[in-house]
């Protein structure tokens, strides 16, 4: 089921009843999502990512735009009547009932044709609960269950009703990290084996990249970039995105395009044809760097940290807008311990330049 | 767990709590049953140094008065009529109150009003609503001229005004504007709690509810009442054990008579017959009915717990 959103914008009354402006949550978002796809949506705490999802669900009515499941217009269509599934941060299991029964409960809402009899509903019960693997434990409370577990007992009570669309909002942030790492592995072989379109809203860039098909970065309640995860980590559209996707995250230096190439403090650092005299910001990926004597860019060494398999080489610069600037290097490189500069050659597909007011990418032309 | 080098200051803080608990609670209780085993014992001979010899005789003299049956019937028809009627009524209204928004505030300090006003005062007016006459006590052939507001009311409808409490009146009649009165008594405290209740319960169980598409009434029956479940069997326990003690509600409105004026004491309850025997210096009498009361509350009381461990979601 392929899911539309035109120019969905939402607006709450502000909290402060005495101060009338409405704020808005989310601001004339467009994105359409295919079919059979799992969507990360994606954007630091307050970004409109859940509202958009729960716009998406129904929960909350649309302030002005259009929602389309295939062809179907749903904006104004309740919950219960849109066939979506959603997985609530925290679970919303109900706690008087096995796991069984919170799987079972939402089929017994089904009216009419739709109507199941007890032995087909245990059947669909007993099918979703192997294909999220909770076969010994039906008859268990949540109490009784890990966050795993609650976790995939949230999901089979969607995924239960055969929804169009399913729909997760943070669906890992109350897992340990290791067991995130399981379950986004999990919930990624679910959404393979249903084909159901599905939703997701996270605020961490990694769970979004591991296992989207598409992501959709969202920052003030305005989409700022959708594409397959390693598109858009590679061609940010603007300061934000770039800031906000990669671990470790990309090295921001302030500096000048002038008379065709891009200086960062009195250095120059490549040849930028066709882009105008100006101020700049100038993002570099962590693996961007090659450290070389004859290299590009002096920075300041601090250290050499070395984390499992990675190494990275610490340094500062005076026109670096992080603190220090981390680059992820190769292990032959050799410093020595009490080196005060370090040099670097820049790959240029590594390289981004934003402008300095909008923050929007300058692509450099050839 | 307290370092035993300091445990005597422990009980230093303690000591005033226990003291007074000592006189007023255990005493009594101890002395309550002593009592209630003395055969005939009355506190005014035993002053004047009179013994007593032990036996089970209070018990079977309370049982086989006709007065006392009548106080535990009246006392058990209560508790069954206004306990669930009061259970169920504050749970539809707390609900109520629960999902409007605007006036929340307003109402539920009316809805409470009641708890903070004095029963008796309550029973007076009570008693005028639904009077026939404004104060006709008397012989049968009084003429009716004006009438209680309920009365006004079933007039108002082109029904015939009902003798509520007056002289003549019957038992039903009697029990239906106690049942009324000691409902509306009950409702303040029984809508605070599961008030407090509701809105505890977390806001995602309904959403998940709507979006898997249950009607309003499966949510009601399937979560809110068993995610409220501790509360109601609180509500009913509590209920219960008022409902056994059940004694200012009927003075409120028929007054120091317990019945209409042509028969007095008609309506006693347990507690009633207990202040009586006290009053008539019967203590032994009172105290073995007092053991009797307790006896049945504690059975009702284990009771509900049962059935409550069976049923209620913790």
């Amino acid at each position: 089921m392929k899911v539309v959103l035109e120019n969905v914008t939402k607006r709450f009354p502000n909290r402060d009843k005495k101060i009338k402006t409405e704020v808005t949550a989310v601001n004339n978002v467009s994105f359409t999502i295919p079919d059979g796809k799992l969507i990360g949506l994606l954007g630091p705490s307050g970004c409109g990512k859940s509202t958009t999802l729960f716009m998406i669900c129904g929960l909350h009515k649309i302030t002005e735009g259009k929602i389309f499941f295939g062809e179907d217009d749903v904006t104004n269509l309740s919950p219960e009547n849109r066939g979506v599934g959603l997985v609530f941060q925290n679970y919303a299991l109900y706690p008087h009932m096995t796991v069984k029964q919170n799987i079972m409960f939402p089929m017994e809402n089904f009216k009419g044709e739709d109507k199941l009899t007890k032995e087909q509903m245990l059947e669909r019960t007993m099918q979703v609960a192997k294909l999220v693997q909770l076969d010994g434990l039906l008859e268990r409370k949540p109490s009784e269950l890990s966050g795993g577990q609650q976790q995939r007992v949230a999901i089979a009570r969607a995924l239960v009703k055969m929804p169009r669309v399913l729909l997760l909002d943070e669906p890992l942030s109350n897992l340990d990290a290791r067991l995130r790492l399981q379950t986004r592995e999990e919930i990624r072989r679910i959404q393979r084996e249903t084909k159901i379109t599905t939703v997701f809203v996270t605020h961490d860039q990694e769970e979004a990249m591991s296992i989207s098909d598409e992501i959709v970065v969202m920052k003030d309640g305005v989409v700022q970039q959708m594409g397959v995860p390693q598109t858009v980590y590679q061609d940010p559209a603007n300061l934000f995105v770039a800031k906000f996707l990669g671990t470790p995250p990309i090295n921001v230096f302030t500096g000048k395009v002038s008379g065709g190439a891009l200086y960062i403090g009195a250095e120059k650092i490549m040849a930028t044809p066709g882009v105008a005299d100006q101020d700049v910001y100038v993002g570099i990926r962590p693996e961007g760097f090659v450290v070389s004597d004859n290299g590009c860019l002096t920075c300041d060494f601090r250290q050499v940290e070395t984390m499992g398999g990675f190494m990275s080489v610490v340094s500062t610069h005076e026109n670096s807008e992080n603190p220090i600037i981390r680059s992820t290097v190769t292990d032959d490189i050799k410093i020595a311990e009490d080196a005060k500069t370090v040099k670097f050659d820049i790959k240029p597909n590594k390289i981004y330049i934003f402008n300095k007011e909008t923050e929007e990418r300058i692509r450099i032309e050839g | 767990m307290v370092n035993s080098k300091h445990q005597w200051k422990a009980w230093i803080y303690l000591a005033p709590a226990i003291a007074v608990l000592l006189v007023f609670t255990v005493w009594p209780i101890f002395n309550t049953v002593r009592m209630a085993f003395l055969e005939n014992y009355s506190g005014l001979e035993a002053t004047n140094g009179a013994t007593f010899s032990f036996g089970v005789g209070n018990f079977v003299k309370v049982l086989k008065y006709k007065r006392f049956i009548s106080c535990l019937k009246n006392t058990m028809i209560l508790c069954v009529l206004t306990v669930p009627i009061s259970t169920i009524l504050a749970l539809l209204i707390a609900v109520g109150l629960n999902s409007i928004k605007p006036l929340q505030k307003i109402l539920q300090t009316i809805f409470f009003l009641p708890y903070v006003t004095n029963s008796i005062a309550i029973g007076m007016v009570f008693a005028a609503m639904f009077n026939i006459v404004g104060a006709f006590y008397g012989t049968e052939n009084e003429l009716i001229v004006t009438a209680g507001i309920i009365n006004n009311v079933i007039e108002f409808f082109g029904g015939t005004p009902v003798n509520w409490i007056n002289y003549g009146s019957q038992y039903s009649a009697n029990i239906a504007v106690m049942t009324v009165y000691i409902v509306w008594n009950a409702l303040p405290f029984k809508i605070l709690v599961l008030l407090g209740g509701l809105q505890s319960i977390n806001k995602q169980y309904y959403d998940a509810a709507r979006v898997d598409g249950s009607s309003r009434r499966r949510i009601f029956a399937r979560i809110t009442v068993p995610l409220l479940s501790p509360m109601l069997a609180y509500v009913v326990i509590t209920g219960f054990i008022g409902g056994f003690k059940e004694y200012t509600s009927i003075v409120g409105i028929f007054g120091e008579n317990m019945g209409p004026a042509d028969d007095a004491g008609r309506l006693n309850t347990m507690v009633g017959f207990i202040y009586d025997s006290l009053s008539t210096n019967s203590q032994g009498r009172a105290s073995a009915a007092a053991l009797i009361l307790f006896g049945i509350i504690l059975v009702v009381t284990l009771l509900n717990l049962y059935v409550s461990k069976k049923k209620v979601h913790y």
